[in-house]
């Protein structure tokens, strides 16, 4: 099974972004289609979570359009969340809660249910055998990042969106993700990330966008 | 609407309803409150003591402590709650989860309704139990006792019903527990008016319903517009 819409899925359209005052890009297009894998790259203070939310809806875009399988993300509101699954900066993890309650909990929001089997391997998988009793507060940033990454492993969504997934990973769990995000991309799933590592992602339908060079002084003047 | 489907990663994924998302929201707020006792509990004890104060304050006299005793209950009862208001919302949106719980396939309002609900059993059931106690204190009769805690139900609920939207409005804010003061008492007025002026009736042997059906009138309009306008703050907070 593949997807069924022939079409660009996600499309980005002039999107403008602006921080408070400031410009962060402009003009900024481009598609996403099944398999895709987009690295968004960028010095710190470019723009790129600022990409990442306002792609999740979280963040309106200043002007620009951004498209759901033709439909206006903002039109479909939470149907739209059906298929976006985000992992930002903040880790969205309880840390009074132990990782599996973390992970249901996840879980639920995305209107999932995954039995506490393959809850627990997934989290066995990537390393956190030993802390699964545990309230998360009392794990590393590191193992706390993998909490959150569990979810990529469990819920069937289509697109990620994820912000630096790679940070305070160790080289076993870096390489982990990477495989599982080529699988993912292999089976037609779509992923848009920023990392500042270098992590070779191997799929054909592989894209790199730069985000400093998308400033024009001229315009930045004038939304200023 | 065009369907997209990925191949499914396991085959054991169930898809749940929205009941059971929002089953799942109250009880994991519910869980992380009760991890953190002591943030319930100390909003419980502040009720207590706080109300115990007036008696010891102001004499024996029995009448001029029933008398006082509607408008001080109410008053401590509407304190203690603002002080567990910023609870609602703020260590959610300090760690993220917040934001997941904003771009979750269930609409934001009813999220938010659980977490207010959720906000209402720990912080404002517990003083409605205990209000009939602490009235003993003040000298209240078995009926003045019996509206004060139906007053106090259903007034608990409207004010973590209004408390909320302060609550998400000033999300994100540094010094945050005065501006919710100033936000939201006005917003309590109507609550206070008509729960104190409940047991005011009976007190003075008049029939409590016409406040109390004020009480309720209140409590509908903010079961129907808090969690709208909360969800709307929250939306703000989290550009």
């Amino acid at each position: 099974m593949s997807f069924l819409a022939n079409n660009d899925v996600l499309k980005v359209e002039n999107l403008v972004g602006v921080r408070g005052d400031r410009l962060l890009f402009e003009d900024l297009s481009f598609e996403l289609t099944q398999g895709s894998v987009l690295y968004l790259q960028g010095a710190n203070g470019t723009g790129k979570t600022t990409l990442l939310r306002t792609i999740c809806g979280l963040s309106k875009p200043y002007a620009g359009n951004i498209t759901w399988c033709g439909e206006k993300i903002d039109t479909l509101a939470e149907e739209y969340y059906k298929y976006v699954l985000y992992i930002g900066h903040l880790l969205g993890i309880k840390e009074d809660l132990t990782a599996l309650e973390n992970l249901h909990f996840s879980n639920a929001l995305s209107g999932k249910q995954v039995s506490d089997n393959q809850a627990i391997n997934v989290l066995k998988d990537l390393g956190l055998a030993k802390g699964l009793n545990l309230p998360t507060r009392m794990l590393s940033q590191g193992q706390k990042r993998r909490v959150a990454l569990a979810r990529l492993w469990l819920e069937d969504l289509p697109l990620w969106v994820l912000d630096e997934p790679f940070t305070a990973l160790d080289i076993y769990a870096t390489n982990f993700l990477k495989q599982k995000i080529e699988v993912f991309a292999q089976a037609g799933g779509m992923v848009i990330m920023t990392t500042h590592q270098e992590v070779k992602i191997n799929v054909p339908k592989f894209a790199e966008l730069r985000l400093d060079e998308k400033i024009d002084e001229n315009l930045a003047e004038k939304v200023a | 609407m065009i369907e997209v489907k990925l191949p499914k990663v396991l085959n054991n994924v169930n898809d749940i309803g929205t009941f059971s998302v929002l089953v799942q929201i109250l009880k994991r707020d519910i869980r992380v409150a009760l991890r953190r006792q002591s943030d319930v509990a100390a909003v419980f004890f502040f009720f207590i003591i706080a109300a115990s104060l007036f008696p010891l304050g102001s004499g024996a006299d029995p009448k001029l402590l029933s008398a006082m005793a509607p408008s001080v209950l109410w008053v401590t009862a509407l304190l203690s709650c603002m002080l567990s208001l910023s609870r609602i919302f703020a260590s959610d949106y300090a760690d993220g989860t917040l934001e997941q719980m904003m771009l979750s396939n269930q609409p934001a309002v009813l999220i938010v309704l659980m977490k207010i609900l959720a906000h209402w059993l720990l912080s404002g059931l517990p003083l409605v139990l205990v209000a009939p106690l602490i009235g003993l204190q003040f000298n209240l009769n078995g009926e003045q006792l019996q509206v004060l805690a139906i007053s106090l139900l259903m007034g608990t609920l409207a004010l973590s019903l209004i408390g909320s939207i302060g609550a998400a409005l000033t999300l994100g804010i540094r010094g945050t527990g005065v501006l919710i003061a100033i936000l939201v008492l006005p917003l309590y007025i109507p609550v206070l008016v008509f729960g104190a002026g409940a047991v005011n009736a009976v007190s003075i042997g008049m029939s409590p319903n016409g406040a109390l059906s004020l009480l309720g009138a209140v409590l509908a309009m903010a079961l129907v517009f808090s969690p709208l306008a909360s969800a709307a703050a929250l939306r703000i907070a989290l550009e």
